[in-house]
C-alpha cells in the first residue's frame, strides 16, 4: 500500500476488474485507498507497475493482489464485481476469508439457480423461486457475511470513465451499508440512492435484460421510436409483474434502478443483449449469435430462467414467452410482434 | 425400536442455590429494579430525542391509555392506588403545561420526573419476586403430586399411592441435545425458545429444566395468570416476571424490554414462547414475536461493548419443540384461529371454556391413560442462528470457527445500530422456525390426522377451507386400505427428511403400518368430546370433528407434504 496513507483510511477491496469494476475502482480511489483483486496473474502485473488494467486507465492509488486472503485482510469494505457467469465461484473461493464484520456490496446483475445435484437449466422443466439466487442471496448463502448491498442503475461504463454524470442506487436491507456506500461513492459527478428493497433492485438490474433483447429485436426490424415506447411501457409493466412474483417491490421498478437502467439499456446499441436481438431480427440463429459472443448475454439466460419460474404461477408474461419461442423454439420474430400486437393487454396500469 | 430416553434426573449444575442467578438477582432486587428504571428511562428520552414536545406527547398518550383500561379493563392484580397515581400524573403535567415562563431545559426537567416516576412503577410492576424456598415447595409439589397421580393410576393395590414404580420420565421423553445444553449453561447464558401449544407448557417446561439439573430460568408470564392468587404464588416461585399485555405504550414496553436484557446480562437464564402465545392453529409457529428476542441481541451486544469476551459473555439460543398427541384446548384454539382468519365467513358454535374442572379432569385422564408427550431439545446457536460447538464457539456452515462479535463490529469497532439489530433479529427469528421444523417430532396422530385432512381435501379440490370444514362429517368416508397407502407414501417421504435432517419422528413409527394407524387412531385428540380421526364399524376412516382434524393436520404443515397428494 503506498505509504502516504494515514492510518485513518481504510483501504476499500474491489474483486473484479472488468469494465465496470474497473470504474468503480477509479470512482472509490478519488476518495479512498484502493486495492482490486484479478485472477490473472499478468493482469495483477500490469495493474502494479503501468496502472492500466487490459488498457484501461487506473489510478495511481489502486494496487492489486491476485490473493484472495490478502484483500479480505486488508478491507473491511469489498466491492463484487464479476459476471454473473463467473459469480458463484468466486464467491465461493472468498468464502473461507470472508468474516461477519465484512461489507459486501455487489455490482452484478443476473441469476444464479440452486438446483439438486445433476439437474441443469436444460433438464428441469419448472423452476421454483426457492431454486433462484439473486447474487445477494448467492452470497448470503455461501459466504457467513450478511451485511450485503447491491449496486445497480443506468451505470454504462463507457460514460463512467469519461467522467460523465450519472446516478446509482445502493440497496440493503442495513442503513449502515447504504450510507458506507455513498459515503465511499458519492462526488459531484455521481448520485447515489439508497433502497431497502435489495431483492426488487437486483431484479431490476435482471429483468431489464430481457426487454433489451426486445429492444435489439425492434431495431433489427428496423421500427422506430413510438414501437421502442411501446416496448419500454409494456416491458416495464412486465417487470413488475414479474419482479413482484419473485419477492420484489413495485417502487423498485418504478425507480432508477428499474425504469431508469431499463431506457438507458434500450438505447445503448453496443450492449451485448441488444446485440442479440438485433441479430435475430435480421434473421441469425441464436447458435451463431452465441458462438460470436465471447461471453454469454445475461439476458438470453435469464428469459430461460423467467420461462421455468412462470411455470409454477399463474402468472402471465407475454414479452418473455414470446421471446424465449423466438430463441429456443421455432417462432419468426415478426410473429411475435404480431402476436404482441395482438395480445388482450389493453389495461395501460394495474399495479398502482 | 426402543430409543433411549433420558430417565434418570440430572445432578444439578449449579449445586449451591446461592450461586444461581436467579437468587443472586433477588438479592438485589432492589438495585436491579432502580437500573430497569433508570436505564428505561434514559432509552425513552434517547428514542424521544430529549425534546419535551415528543416527550409530553408520549407522557400524554400513556396517561390517556392508562386511564383508559383502569377504567375500561380493571384486574383483580392491578395494585389499588393505581388510580391515585395515574391522578397525581395528570396533576404534574397539567402544572407542567400551565406554567409558561419555564425554558425548554427546565421543562424536560419536569417532564423527566414524570417519566421517571413511570419508569419505576413499571419496573417495580414487572420484576419477579423469586423466593427459594417458594421454589422449593413448588417443585415439591409438582414431583410429588405428578408421580402419585401416575403410580395410583398404573401400579394396582392398596399401597399404589406410595409405589414409586413409575416417574414422570415415563410419560415424558426428553430427547436431544440435552447434554450441550447443561455444559453451555454452566458457561454462558442461555435463552431457551420453546413451541407452545398448550397452556400445560409452562409447568412442562418447568420441569423439564428442573430435571435437566439447570438452575431455574426467568420467564414472561401474562399477568391474567397473576389475577388467581394461587398462580401467582407458583408464578412468582418459578422466577417468572410479569407481562402485561393490556399495556402497549412506549413506556411499558421499553421497560419491558430493558428487564428482559439487562436480566440476560446478568446472566439469568431466560425462556421465551417466541409465538407469543400458543398457537392457534396448531401448526408449529412460523411468524414469531420479535420484541424479546431482540433483547437476546441487544444483551449480546452490550456484554461485548462492555469489553467481555468469550464463551462467559456468549448468549446461547436453545429452541425446544414439545409434541403431543392431544391438546386440551384444541377446540377453542381451533376456533379462535378460523374466526380471526375465516371472519364472518365461519360461524361460531357455542362456546365452551376451559374451566379448572376440567383441566383436572384432563390431567387425571392423562395419567391414567397412555399418551405421551415429549420433549425435543435443539442445537444450540448463537444470536445470529449459528450452530456453536461444544465450547460454545459459533461455526459457520462450513463448520470453520468465527467470533459473534464481529457481527456488531464495523470499522474496527463495536458499534450501536438499532436497524441493524432489527435485521438481526428477523434472521434470528428466521432460524428459530427453521429449526423447530428440523426437532419437531412427528407422532403417529400427526401422520393419521395429516393424511385424513388431506385426503379429504382432494376429493373435494373445489372447496375452500371454510366450506370443506362444513362438509357434512357423514360425507367423508374414507376406505380403509386407501387411506392406509396413502399413510404409507406420506410416511416414506417423512422418512426422507428424516435421513436429510430435516424432521425428528418418534420411535412408534417404525412398527409395520396397521399398527402405526391404530396407534394414532387410539391417541389422537383421545379425550375430545368428538374425534377427530376413528375407525367405522366397517373399519373405514371416518372424522367426527373436521375443525378438529384441521387443527392435529396443521402439525404436519411447513414440510410440502401435501404436495404428495
Amino acid at each position: 500500500m503506498p505509504s502516504k496513507n494515514s492510518s485513518k483510511e481504510k483501504t476499500i477491496g474491489v474483486v473484479g476488474v472488468g469494465s465496470f469494476g474497473t470504474a468503480i475502482a477509479n470512482m472509490l480511489a478519488e476518495k479512498n485507498p484502493v486495492m482490486v483483486y484479478a485472477r490473472k496473474e499478468e493482469v495483477v502485473e500490469e495493474i502494479n507497475s503501468a496502472h492500466t488494467a487490459m488498457g484501461k486507465e487506473l489510478n495511481p492509488r489502486i494496487v492489486a493482489t491476485g490473493n484472495p486472503e490478502d484483500i479480505c485482510q486488508n478491507c473491511d469494505i469489498l466491492f463484487f464485481m464479476v459476471p454473473s457467469s463467473g459469480f458463484q465461484d468466486v464467491v465461493r473461493t472468498f468464502a473461507p476469508f470472508l468474516f461477519p464484520y465484512h461489507l459486501i456490496i455487489h455490482g452484478t446483475k443476473g441469476l444464479c439457480l440452486n438446483l439438486n445435484p445433476g439437474e441443469t437449466l436444460e433438464t428441469v422443466s419448472k423452476i421454483r423461486r426457492s431454486q433462484i439466487l439473486t447474487m445477494s442471496e448467492v452470497i448470503l448463502k455461501e459466504t457467513v457475511a450478511v451485511r450485503v448491498g447491491c449496486l445497480a442503475g443506468p451505470n454504462l461504463s463507457k460514460e463512467l470513465l469519461q467522467g460523465q454524470p450519472a446516478a446509482t442506487v445502493i440497496a440493503s436491507k442495513y442503513n449502515e451499508v447504504i450510507l458506507e456506500g455513498q459515503r465511499l461513492l458519492r462526488s459531484e459527478k455521481f448520485q447515489v440512492y439508497g433502497n431497502s428493497d435489495i431483492i426488487g433492485v437486483e431484479l431490476s438490474g435482471v429483468l431489464k435484460n430481457i426487454i433489451a433483447i426486445a429492444a435489439g429485436a425492434l431495431a433489427g426490424l428496423g421500427l422506430g421510436e413510438n414501437a421502442k415506447g411501446l416496448l419500454i411501457s409494456r416491458g416495464m409493466v412486465e417487470m413488475v409483474h414479474l419482479s413482484n412474483a419473485l419477492g420484489g417491490s413495485v417502487r423498485s421498478v418504478i425507480g432508477l434502478a428499474g425504469i431508469g437502467d431499463l431506457v438507458a439499456t434500450c438505447n445503448s446499441v453496443h450492449s451485448r443483449n441488444f446485440t442479440v436481438g438485433y441479430r435475430l431480427a435480421k434473421g441469425d440463429s441464436l447458435d451463431t449469435i452465441m458462438a460470436d459472443m465471447d461471453e454469454v448475454a445475461e439476458g438470453v439466460n435469464t428469459v430461460r430462467i423467467i420461462k421455468a419460474f412462470l411455470g409454477t404461477t399463474d402468472l402471465r408474461a407475454p414479452i418473455t414467452e414470446n421471446l424465449y419461442r423466438v430463441l429456443f423454439g421455432d417462432l419468426e420474430i415478426e410473429e411475435a410482434l404480431q402476436f404482441l400486437m395482438k395480445y388482450p393487454f389493453n389495461v395501460d396500469v394495474d399495479f398502482v | 425400536m426402543e430409543e433411549k430416553y433420558i430417565k434418570h434426573r440430572y445432578e444439578p449444575i449449579l449445586p449451591s442455590k446461592n450461586e444461581w442467578p436467579v437468587v443472586k438477582l433477588a438479592r438485589e432486587r432492589k438495585e436491579f429494579v432502580k437500573k430497569i428504571s433508570d436505564l428505561s428511562e434514559k432509552r425513552i428520552l434517547d428514542l424521544t430525542g430529549n425534546n419535551p414536545d415528543i416527550l409530553k406527547e408520549e407522557l400524554e398518550t400513556t396517561l390517556y391509555r392508562e386511564k383508559l383500561r383502569i377504567k375500561q379493563n380493571p384486574w383483580a392484580v392491578d395494585p389499588d392506588d393505581e388510580y391515585e397515581f395515574w391522578g397525581e400524573v395528570k396533576n404534574s403535567l397539567l402544572q407542567v403545561n400551565s406554567e409558561t415562563g419555564l425554558t425548554k431545559a427546565s421543562r424536560l426537567q419536569e417532564y423527566k420526573s414524570v417519566l421517571h416516576r413511570i419508569t419505576s412503577r413499571y419496573a417495580e410492576e414487572i420484576a419477579s419476586n423469586f423466593k427459594h424456598t417458594h421454589y422449593k415447595f413448588t417443585r415439591s409439589v409438582v414431583q410429588f403430586g405428578f408421580s402419585r397421580l401416575l403410580n395410583a393410576a398404573r401400579v394396582k393395590g392398596f399401597r399404589s399411592i406410595f409405589s414409586t414404580q413409575y416417574s414422570l420420565q415415563d410419560k415424558i421423553q426428553i430427547t436431544g441435545e440435552t447434554d450441550q445444553l447443561r455444559d453451555l449453561a454452566t458457561k454462558g447464558t442461555i435463552v431457551m425458545v420453546p413451541t407452545h401449544f398448550s397452556n400445560l407448557d409452562s409447568i412442562l417446561i418447568g420441569w423439564i429444566i428442573s430435571v435437566l439439573g439447570l438452575p431455574p430460568f426467568i420467564y414472561g408470564a401474562g399477568l391474567n395468570l397473576f389475577n388467581i392468587s394461587i398462580f401467582a404464588y407458583f408464578m412468582n416461585a418459578l422466577g417468572a416476571y410479569k407481562v402485561d399485555r393490556r399495556k402497549k405504550n412506549l413506556m411499558y414496553l421499553e421497560t419491558l424490554k430493558t428487564y428482559s436484557k439487562e436480566a440476560i446480562q446478568f446472566g439469568c437464564h431466560s425462556l421465551f414462547f417466541p409465538g407469543g402465545t400458543r398457537s392457534r392453529s396448531g401448526m408449529i409457529e412460523s411468524r414469531l414475536k420479535l420484541g424479546l428476542l431482540s433483547t437476546a441481541i441487544e444483551a449480546q451486544r452490550a456484554n461485548y461493548q462492555s469489553g467481555s469476551q468469550g464463551i462467559s459473555a456468549k448468549i446461547f439460543v436453545v429452541p425446544v419443540t414439545i409434541n403431543y398427541h392431544f391438546v386440551l384446548e384444541a377446540p377453542g384454539l381451533i376456533r379462535d384461529h378460523l374466526s380471526i382468519t375465516g371472519q364472518e365467513r365461519y360461524y361460531k358454535e357455542n362456546d365452551e371454556f376451559s374451566t379448572s374442572y376440567k383441566i383436572s379432569k384432563f390431567l387425571v385422564k392423562f395419567f391414567t391413560k397412555g399418551s405421551d408427550i415429549s420433549v425435543s431439545v435443539g442445537r444450540a446457536m448463537d444470536v445470529l442462528g449459528n450452530y456453536v460447538d461444544k465450547d460454545g464457539n459459533s461455526l459457520d456452515k462450513k463448520g470453520r470457527i468465527i467470533d459473534t462479535r464481529d457481527y456488531f463490529v464495523s470499522q474496527g469497532k463495536i458499534t450501536i445500530d438499532q436497524q441493524r439489530e432489527e435485521e438481526y433479529t428477523n434472521m434470528l427469528g428466521k432460524r428459530i422456525v427453521e429449526e423447530f421444523h428440523k426437532i419437531n417430532r412427528v407422532f403417529s396422530s400427526h401422520l393419521v390426522s395429516f393424511t385424513a385432512f388431506e385426503m379429504i381435501k382432494k376429493r373435494n379440490q373445489k372447496l375452500d377451507l371454510f366450506d370443506l370444514l362444513r362438509l357434512p362429517e357423514e360425507d367423508n368416508v374414507l376406505p380403509y386400505d386407501e387411506f392406509k397407502a396413502a399413510c404409507e407414501m406420506v410416511l416414506t417421504r417423512i422418512k426422507e427428511l428424516k435421513s436429510q435432517g430435516m424432521i425428528g419422528i418418534a420411535p412408534h413409527l417404525l412398527q409395520d403400518m396397521d399398527k402405526v394407524i391404530n396407534h394414532g387412531l387410539d391417541n389422537v385428540g383421545m379425550y375430545h368430546a368428538k374425534r377427530p380421526v376413528l375407525k367405522d364399524k366397517q373399519g373405514d376412516i371416518v372424522t367426527e370433528d373436521m375443525s378438529l382434524l384441521y387443527f392435529y393436520h396443521n402439525r404436519l404443515d411447513g414440510y410440502a407434504l401435501e404436495k404428495l397428494f
